[in-house]
């Protein structure tokens, strides 16, 4: 589904030169379901924007369905990332001041979706999230951390993505609810076989997943699938 | 992206940020309010100008003394000081230029007035008793001039109502008081009605005595200031002044037109010549409408300009969740295009309520132009639109990611 070949990532400001991902390579296949792990500052989320087709590698290859993302046009992107992922932010990246409803609903709008389809998908999303039909009215800068994070990861799962990407999506929420969240992402791996890859700090959010990649200083220091381990990288 | 949705994408990001969209409005509103209301001010300011010097009367030529040539060189009387007019001319064109209904001639200058209460320095005009229905002077006390005046050499007077103020004071009785003008005593017969006039063109700054009396005891010599002629209707003016130049030069004996000692002007000469000085004033009223323009523009700039942060981010996370660059620029041109028309059209009420406004209580006349419309909801259109749509063009070129950096 998508390989990566020696991506590096410089970030530049100023005199300063941050190297946030540094010659890293993997694949992840259909059906995958991978937790990302490693400090602060590891180049996770860099790592993730490249994956979600958000923003370019400085060096490397990164292929996507076997299409070299970098070479495709802008509007081929936004239709890779309108119908094949869904996206859920470290900063969750909502809509200020526009409803929770609306939020969830916004990448039916690019899709030309039919608006009363579209109440009906945003109505699933946000109960896939257990967000209370309390809320959906809501503007969204006038509801919770943990509420903002299920709005965010609603809006991911809206359109149905074959590929969802979600940056830390439990750390704002409690075990009862972040469980279900990840049970809902387990659900739509085994049952419909999306793809998933979520970043996270804890080893039990990671354990859910299959497959777990170790991040440290922008290179891959550990990849394990569950009931064999192997190692990749330098060091 | 259907249209349905940008236009309710359009109307959710105006209403989501009320505070926003509220100062874009008002800056465009500002703007074109402020040109519109100074335009209409300069406009209705000449055009009063013009106006009143219709009012003095549209078929009238004016006979003045002008400089005379002789042997190659100009002997310059200034003004109308030059003694060249007689009462033998006006005789002349009263008899043989039939285009002529009336000659009012008269003679003035700038004399120290005195009263038992007060005094002023005016323009004295002595004149004969055709002078006012040649001027269109109404009276509103008293009696005018009259021809038995002339004829007895009388010390009377007829104050304008400006005077009339200027020395008694308002709703004072006037009439049968005295005045000295050089030591001479006048008895007042009447007061004129006021026109309404200013600066050069004031007629309400005036008094009239009897032509023969301002010769005899103010001049001292039988010469004109000027000639004012009636003629029998507008069509026959030009007709009228070459005749009245072939006759004076007659008289005077000069053949080169050129060489003539007096001049003539017609209504025409005159509104150019008030014109030339209401320019001035035209100029700097256009200076400060464009002033507010630029102002008004920066503001509307301003305003788009701020929000481009905020918008950027937004633009950054449409973008992430599958917009085109198509989507993005649409919305926003929309965005502006509603912003920019709303703001425009309080803009043209405010501006025209305050120009009516101006006229209502600020007396003063205004008059609002389809050009100033035009002008001003042009300019602020293409602010408003331009950096409203530009920054999110550019806002549109970044990866999300970028924009969802931006600071
Ligand atoms: N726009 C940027 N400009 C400069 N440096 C950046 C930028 N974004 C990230 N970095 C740097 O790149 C490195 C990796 O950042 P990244 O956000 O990928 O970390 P992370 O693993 O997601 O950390 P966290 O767990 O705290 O979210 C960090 O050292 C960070 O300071
Ligand atoms: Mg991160």
């Amino acid at each position: 589904m998508l390989k990566c070949q020696n991506l590096t990532k410089i970030y530049k400001s100023g005199e300063n030169e941050t190297k946030a991902l540094d010659d890293v390579s993997f694949e992840i296949e259909k059906g995958e379901f991978v937790a990302i792990m490693g400090p602060s500052g590891s180049g996770k989320s860099t790592l993730m924007h490249i994956l979600g087709a958000l923003d370019n590698p400085t060096q490397g290859k990164y292929f996507l369905d076997g299409n070299n993302v970098s070479e495709l046009s802008e509007n081929q992107l936004a239709e890779i990332r309108k119908k094949q992922i869904g996206f859920v932010f470290q900063a969750f990246n909502l809509l200020p001041r526009t409803t929770v409803l609306r939020n969830v609903t916004l990448p039916l709008i690019y899709e030309e979706t039919p608006r009363e389809e579209r109440r009906k998908m945003a109505e699933i999303a946000l109960n896939a999230v257990k967000l209370d039909p309390e809320r959906w009215n809501h503007l969204s800068n006038q509801i919770s951390g943990g509420q903002m994070q299920r709005v965010a990861i609603a809006r991911a799962l809206v359109n149905n993505p074959s590929l969802i990407l979600a940056d830390e999506p439990t750390g704002n929420l409690d075990i009862k609810t972040g469980d279900f969240i990840l049970e809902t992402f387990k659900r739509l791996n085994k049952e419909y076989g999306h793809t998933i890859v979520l970043i996270t700090h804890e080893e039990e959010v990671a354990d859910w997943a299959d497959r777990k990649i170790v991040i440290r200083d922008g290179k891959i220091i550990e990849d394990v699938t569950k009931n064999m381990k192997f190692k990749t990288g330098s060091k | 992206m259907l249209l349905s949705d940008t236009i309710f994408e359009t109307f959710n990001a105006i209403t989501a940020n009320k505070a926003r969209s509220g100062l874009t409005v008002l800056g465009i509103v500002i703007g074109i309010a402020s040109v519109i209301a100074m335009l209409a001010i300069g406009t209705g300011a000449q055009k009063d100008i013009a106006d009143k010097i219709k009012g003095i009367g549209s078929n009238l030529l004016m006979v003045m003394p002008g400089e005379q040539k002789s042997f190659g060189y100009a002997v310059r009387g200034g003004g109308g000081s030059a003694q060249t007019l007689t009462m033998d001319d006006v005789e002349a064109i009263q008899e043989d230029v039939d285009l002529v209904e009336e000659v009012a001639p008269s003679s003035s200058g700038k004399k120290q007035i005195v009263s038992s209460l007060s005094n002023t320095n005016t323009t004295v005009n002595g004149v004969t008793n055709n002078y006012a229905d040649v001027k269109n002077i109404e009276m509103s006390e008293g009696i005018f001039i009259s021809e038995k005046n002339n004829k007895g050499i009388s010390k009377v007077v007829v104050l304008g109502q400006d005077v009339a103020i200027n020395l008694f004071g308002e709703e004072a009785e006037v009439i049968g008081q005295k005045i000295r003008i050089e030591g001479i005593n006048f008895s007042i017969i009447g007061v004129t009605e006021s026109k309404g006039g200013s600066g050069m063109t004031n007629e309400d700054d005036a008094v009239y005595i009897p032509l023969s009396t301002y010769q005899q005891y103010l001049q001292g010599d039988d010469y004109l200031s000027l000639i004012n002629l009636k003629v029998v209707d507008q069509d026959s003016m030009t007709k009228a002044q070459s005749q009245v130049e072939e006759l004076l030069l007659a008289r005077h004996k000069i053949d080169n037109s050129e060489d003539a000692d007096f001049n003539i002007m017609n209504q025409a000469d005159i509104v150019e010549m008030a014109s030339s000085a209401t320019q001035t004033f035209t100029i700097l009223l256009g200076a400060v409408a464009g002033i507010s323009l630029v102002v008004g523009g920066i503001g509307i700039m301003n305003m788009m300009l701020t929000n481009v942060t905020e918008r950027t981010r937004e633009i950054g996370l449409r973008k992430s969740i599958g917009a085109k660059k198509k989507d993005i620029n649409q919305q926003f041109l929309f965005e502006s295009i509603i912003l920019t028309f709303i703001g425009g059209a309080a803009g043209i009420l405010l501006g025209i309520g305050v120009a009516l406004g101006v006229a209502k209580f600020g007396g003063i006349s205004t008059e609002i132009s389809m050009f100033s419309i035009v002008l001003a909801v042009g300019v602020s259109a293409l602010i408003g639109i331009v950096f409203g749509y530009y920054p999110a063009r550019r806002a549109a070129n970044l990866n999300p990611i970028e924009a969802l950096r931006y600071e």
